[in-house]
């Protein structure tokens, strides 16, 4: 059983991205990009939460805002109850090391997150320089703890990243993010780049460490069969968005909101004699910059729309179970 | 029955690089027969691209075709100059590559991307090829074609760029169409209509096609043969519901295992150990026999498995195929 206390609280996150022109003497705001607007959810200790959407929705906003890579707008993030934005506006470098020792990030491409001039075992070895957790004679077993826990050998900490595969570099960017010990792993897309054959591995071993450590996850990725694979609870994002929340098979057996629908119709499934209707969205997802009024996904929606659609955004409502939806013409059907 | 429309025996494409030769493609055999969709699907590094690229004698430097057969319409491409090669390329043969955003030309407008291929292979003039350019913005469903035509390509979204790059391949009505990877690069709805479009326009055109995947979803719903391809070599070359439901060759079963099933939550993925081989030093015996859980001393690791007939119309290159317990991963399941 899991513990239901919230690792990571976030409430009501906007993150804008002002699109300025450059003027004679000042450069002046044209618009924004509405990157990720009005989010809110909570991760509970021990849990995989999926964060799902195509290209553009807001996945990887929502995560690098968390991390504070970029400042939210507005909105509130709390980890383990503190509220991060203070923490990193305080510039109290202690708090602030804290804060990054219990939350860590793995990137989809471990071609471009491993330092090429750097040996894997500086590499994994660097956070705990940075961190100093562990004492300096430590440093070593650690690595070599490490890179057994990753399926790595001991002789292959003396190597460069270019001498690793995909699937052995994603082991070792997963090796450094576990080096400090975190309460909360965001995998931004980690097997993304991985072959099919590769990406098993990669998860099987997610699923291994969370098991061992108890970790919490925030998955996030555009590929709805590794989230049915590996994730608890699941959200699905729209345009900036969410559109749905609930338990990953409560979502794939009893999809409402007609975006996921469409969403899980479209993925081509692996056996030719499936029969699936596939629900086909017209159109393109609108630009960020301008979103439409209403609820985001009304100029693309199949369902019996009403003037509420188009005038208001629809909140997420619970229908129960931990299943959440915001869209305006479910009471209707 | 159709008859063959293209047949590889025997490719072998290199690339001579400092390193040392790198065996992309090394005895691929294939046939595609008229109006058909062969699936070709491997991982990365299979060869999948360089077989592509081998037909129309495009594989770039340091690549060398060295051997084989490319039969098309029973002429052996490979003997032709490039001035023939030049009258096949975009007229007998279509070619739609993975990303559109850098398969077209960001300097030219749609418009003036189309023309130039239509009057390079028919005898138009600007006007009718302008005509026909329109024609064939309709045939694959961009809205405002008239409009849209004097965009360039930075102006449209993936999708949208993906139905200009098919419009460009159909636009003088090959025999073959090659499309390598073409929904790779676009998100799952996209996919789902860039497929639909696909499968539409073969039907109503009544071409031929090579659909170039990794994805075991994709070449599902679309291909009605299926080629496997690792590491350079054909695994397994059989229909799509045989190499579905009736796999034989050991790769096959296992790539089919490790797909996360949409259907099903298992607890534990299959996982195939290992990584893909390196090809300037690729495994000998079987490509496949450091990372098969049947390989044998001796049979798999000394000896070249040929693509024997195991079953009508089903070939198989795996020397313990014939042993091997054929139930396939799908069936289990249910």
């Amino acid at each position: 059983m899991m513990s239901t206390t919230p690792v990571l609280e976030v409430r009501n996150l906007v993150k804008h991205f002002p699109i300025t022109s450059r003027g004679v003497l000042f450069s002046k705001e044209v618009g924004v990009v509405h990157a990720v607007d009005g989010v809110s959810f909570s991760v509970n200790k021990g849990e995989t939460f999926g964060l799902v959407g195509e290209s553009g929705c807001g996945k990887t906003t929502t995560a690098r805002s968390i991390m504070y890579l970029d400042a939210p707008t507005s909105g509130e993030i709390l980890f383990e109850g503190t509220e991060i934005s203070s923490v990193f506006k305080s510039k109290d470098k202690e708090a602030i090391l804290h804060l990054r020792q219990k939350i860590q990030y793995v990137f989809q491409n471990p071609y471009a997150s491993l330092d090429p001039r750097m040996t894997v075992a500086d590499i994994i070895m660097e956070p705990l320089v940075i961190h100093g957790h562990i004492p300096k004679d430590k440093w070593h077993d650690r690595l070599y703890e490490l890179l057994q826990l990753v399926g790595l050998e001991e002789y292959h900490a003396e190597r460069y990243p270019h001498e690793f595969s995909g699937g052995q570099r994603q082991r070792i960017c997963i090796a450094r993010a576990l080096a400090v010990e975190p309460d909360l792993l965001i995998a931004d897309e980690p097997v993304a780049s991985l072959d099919v054959s590769v990406r098993a591995q990669i998860l099987n071993l997610m699923r291994e460490l969370q098991q061992k450590f108890k970790i919490t996850y925030l998955y996030i990725s555009h590929d709805l069969s590794t989230v049915r694979h590996i994730c608890h609870r699941v959200a699905v994002m729209y345009l900036g968005k969410f559109v749905e929340i609930a338990e990953t098979d409560d979502l794939f057996e009893r999809p409402l909101h007609p975006y996921t629908q469409a969403l899980l119709s479209s993925i081509p499934i692996p056996d030719p004699d499936a029969k699936t209707k596939r629900i086909m969205l017209p159109g393109e997802v609108p630009s960020p910059i301008n979103p439409p009024l209403g609820c985001r996904f009304e100029p693309r929606c199949i369902f019996n729309k009403n003037h509420v659609c188009v005038h208001d955004a629809p909140g997420l409502v619970d229908v129960g179970g931990g299943h959440f939806v915001a869209c305006g013409g479910l009471p209707r059907r | 029955m159709a008859k063959e429309l293209l047949e590889i025996e025997d490719l072998k494409t290199y690339f001579y690089t400092w390193a040392g030769v790198v065996k992309a493609v090394d005895g691929v055999s294939l046939t595609v027969k008229e109006g058909e969709t062969l699936g070709l699907v491997g991982e990365s590094g299979s060869g999948k691209s360089v077989t592509a690229l081998s037909i129309l004698q495009i594989v770039p430097r340091p690549g060398k075709i060295l051997g084989g057969k490319i039969l098309y319409n029973g002429e052996n491409l490979l003997e032709k100059d490039e001035n023939e090669m030049l009258k096949i390329r975009g007229k007998e043969i279509g070619y739609i590559f993975q990303d559109p955003a850098t398969s077209l030309n960001p300097v030219f407008t749609i418009a003036s991307q189309l023309v130039e291929v239509i009057r390079r292979h028919q005898n138009v003039t600007k006007e009718e090829a302008l005509a026909k350019a329109v024609e064939l913005f309709k045939l694959v469903e961009i809205p405002d074609p008239e409009v849209k035509i004097w965009n360039y390509p930075h102006q449209l979204s993936g999708g949208m760029k993906q139905r200009m790059a098919i419009a460009r391949a159909l636009s003088c009505q090959p025999n073959l169409l090659l499309a390598d990877e073409p929904t790779t690069a676009l998100d799952v709805t996209i996919q789902a209509q860039i497929l639909d479009l696909l499968k539409n326009l073969k039907q109503k055109l009544g071409m031929a096609m090579i659909l170039i995947t990794h994805d075991m979803g994709v070449v599902a719903g679309v291909a009605d043969r299926i080629t496997v391809l690792y590491a350079g070599r054909v695994c397994e070359s059989a229909s799509t519901r045989d190499i579905f439901y009736n796999p034989l060759h050991p790769y096959t079963r296992a790539l089919l295992e490790a797909v996360p099933s949409l259907a099903l939550k298992r607890d534990k993925l299959r996982v195939i150990p290992g990584a893909i081989p390196n090809l300037i030093e690729p495994p000998t015996g079987c490509r496949f026999h450091p990372r098969c859980e049947y390989a044998k001393g001796g049979v798999c690791t000394l000896e070249v498995p040929s693509l024997e007939e195991l079953e009508p119309n089903h070939y198989v290159a795996c020397a313990r195929a014939r042993e091997l317990d054929k139930r396939s991963p799908l069936r289990n399941e249910r």
